[in-house]
C-alpha cells in the first residue's frame, strides 16, 4: 500500500455533495429499475486515473463510513485513498466481506460466487459491484430479460467477457441471494439487478 | 446490521523520514496556533492573499469529536465528552504552479474560520507567502498565546496553599 498519503494529489469529490449525491442516487435507482437503459451521470468530479467519472460519482454517493469497499488490485493504490478521503469508507482485502466492490475490467473481477451473497433472511447483505467496461452503447449486443424489462431489451456493451455472462446467469439458481452490478463506462451507467438474465 | 471489525491493514499510513518529520512538526505547530486564532485576526492577515485557483477537497462540515482523557492523567482511558468541530480541506495552486493542500480544524461551527485556517495552512507551505504569514500572523499569535498561558498560570499559582499537616502526594 502507499506509504505517504498526499492530500494535494487527491482530486475533488462531488461539487455539491448533498444535491449531487441525490441526483446520482436517483440515476442509480433508475438504472436498477430499468435494466438495459443506459443512464447518463454527468457530475464534475476529478476522478483519479483509471476510475471512470460515473464510477467515481456513483461510489462517492453510495459509500460512507459504515460501508466496506473492495478495490481490484490494479486500481487500489490510485483509487482507495481518494474514496477513503471523501467518504470515510473502509477498504477491505477480503472480497467476501465487502459491501461494495470496484473492478476496472471484467477480466480482473474475481468469480461472482466469491462476493458476499447475502443470506435467505437478508439477501440485501450482498456485495454491490461497480464494474468498469470500455464503453456502453457500442460493441457486442446482449439481450436482457427480467423484471423491469418489457419482453426483452437489447443493449450493447464493449468489454464484457463470456465468463462474466456465464457466472451471472448461474447466480439465478441462488435467488433471492446474489449480487447486483452497476456496469459503468465514462459518464454512463447500466444497472444489472440480480433478477436480470443476460442472453447472447 | 452488525459488522465484524475489519482486520485488514489501514490504507493510509504515515511513514516519515527525518526531513519529512521535521516538516510535519513545523506544520503541526502552525496548525496548532491557527486553530486558536480568532476569526478577525485570520481575516486581517489573509486579506488580499487569496490565490486565484482554490478548489475544495472537502467543503466545511461541522461534526462532533470525542475527547478522551486518562483517569488521574496516567490511568485508564475514558470518554470525557464531545466537542463541536468544523473542518475542511482545500487545494491551492500557487503562482509558480506548485500545488499545496491545506486543512483546517477549528472548535465551534464557524465554517469561515475553518476555511481561513486551511487557506493559511496551504499558503504557509509556499515559501513566497509563508515568510509574510509567519511574521504577520503566527509570531504575534504565538506571543499572545504564551502570554495568556503564563497569565493564567500566575493566577493559579497565586492561590496555591501549602498544607503543612498533610504530606503532599508524590507526583508520579
Amino acid at each position: 500500500m502507499n506509504a505517504e498519503f498526499d492530500l494535494a494529489g487527491i482530486g475533488t469529490g462531488l461539487p455539491a455533495p448533498t444535491f449531487d449525491s441525490q441526483r446520482v442516487f436517483r440515476a442509480a435507482l433508475h438504472a436498477l429499475a430499468h435494466p438495459g437503459e443506459i443512464t447518463a451521470i454527468d457530475v464534475g468530479v476529478e476522478a483519479p486515473p483509471g476510475l471512470h467519472p460515473a464510477a467515481a460519482a456513483l461510489l462517492l454517493s453510495l459509500l460512507d463510513q459504515d460501508t466496506r469497499l473492495w478495490v481490484a488490485p490494479a486500481l487500489r493504490d490510485a483509487v482507495a485513498p481518494y474514496l477513503r478521503f471523501h467518504t470515510g469508507c473502509v477498504p477491505v482485502s477480503a472480497i467476501a466481506r465487502a459491501d461494495f466492490a470496484l473492478a476496472a475490467d471484467p477480466v480482473e473481477l474475481p468469480p461472482l460466487a466469491d462476493f458476499a451473497q447475502g443470506d435467505a433472511d437478508y439477501p440485501d447483505r450482498s456485495t454491490t459491484v461497480v464494474l468498469q467496461v470500455r464503453s456502453l452503447g457500442v460493441g457486442r449486443r446482449y439481450t436482457l430479460q427480467g423484471p423491469g424489462i418489457n419482453d426483452a431489451a437489447e443493449v450493447a456493451i464493449d468489454g464484457l467477457d463470456d465468463r462474466f455472462v456465464a457466472e451471472w446467469n448461474a447466480q439465478q439458481r441462488t435467488f433471492p441471494c446474489g449480487i447486483d452490478v452497476f456496469v459503468v463506462a465514462a459518464r454512463t451507467l447500466l444497472g444489472l439487478p440480480r433478477t436480470t438474465r443476460i442472453g447472447a | 446490521m452488525s459488522k465484524p471489525p475489519d482486520t485488514s491493514p489501514p490504507v493510509l499510513q504515515a511513514v516519515d523520514s527525518a526531513p519529512q518529520a521535521a516538516a510535519h512538526a513545523r506544520r503541526r505547530h502552525w496548525l496548532r496556533l491557527l486553530a486558536r486564532a480568532p476569526l478577525p485576526r485570520l481575516e486581517e492577515a489573509l486579506a488580499g492573499m487569496v490565490p486565484a485557483r482554490v478548489a475544495w477537497l472537502r467543503p466545511p462540515e461541522t461534526g462532533l469529536m470525542m475527547v478522551r482523557g486518562r483517569i488521574g492523567g496516567t490511568g485508564d482511558r475514558f470518554n470525557l465528552g464531545e466537542l463541536t468541530v468544523t473542518r475542511c480541506a482545500l487545494r491551492v495552486v500557487n503562482d509558480d504552479g506548485a500545488v499545496a493542500a491545506g486543512v483546517g480544524y477549528v472548535l465551534g461551527r464557524s465554517a469561515r474560520q475553518a476555511e481561513l485556517v486551511a487557506l493559511a495552512d496551504a499558503l504557509l507551505q509556499d515559501p513566497a507567502h509563508g515568510a509574510r504569514l509567519q511574521r504577520d500572523l503566527l509570531e504575534p499569535l504565538e506571543a499572545e498565546l504564551v502570554a495568556a498561558a503564563q497569565r493564567s498560570e500566575r493566577q493559579a499559582q497565586a492561590t496555591r496553599v501549602e498544607f503543612f499537616t498533610v504530606a503532599r502526594e508524590t507526583v508520579r
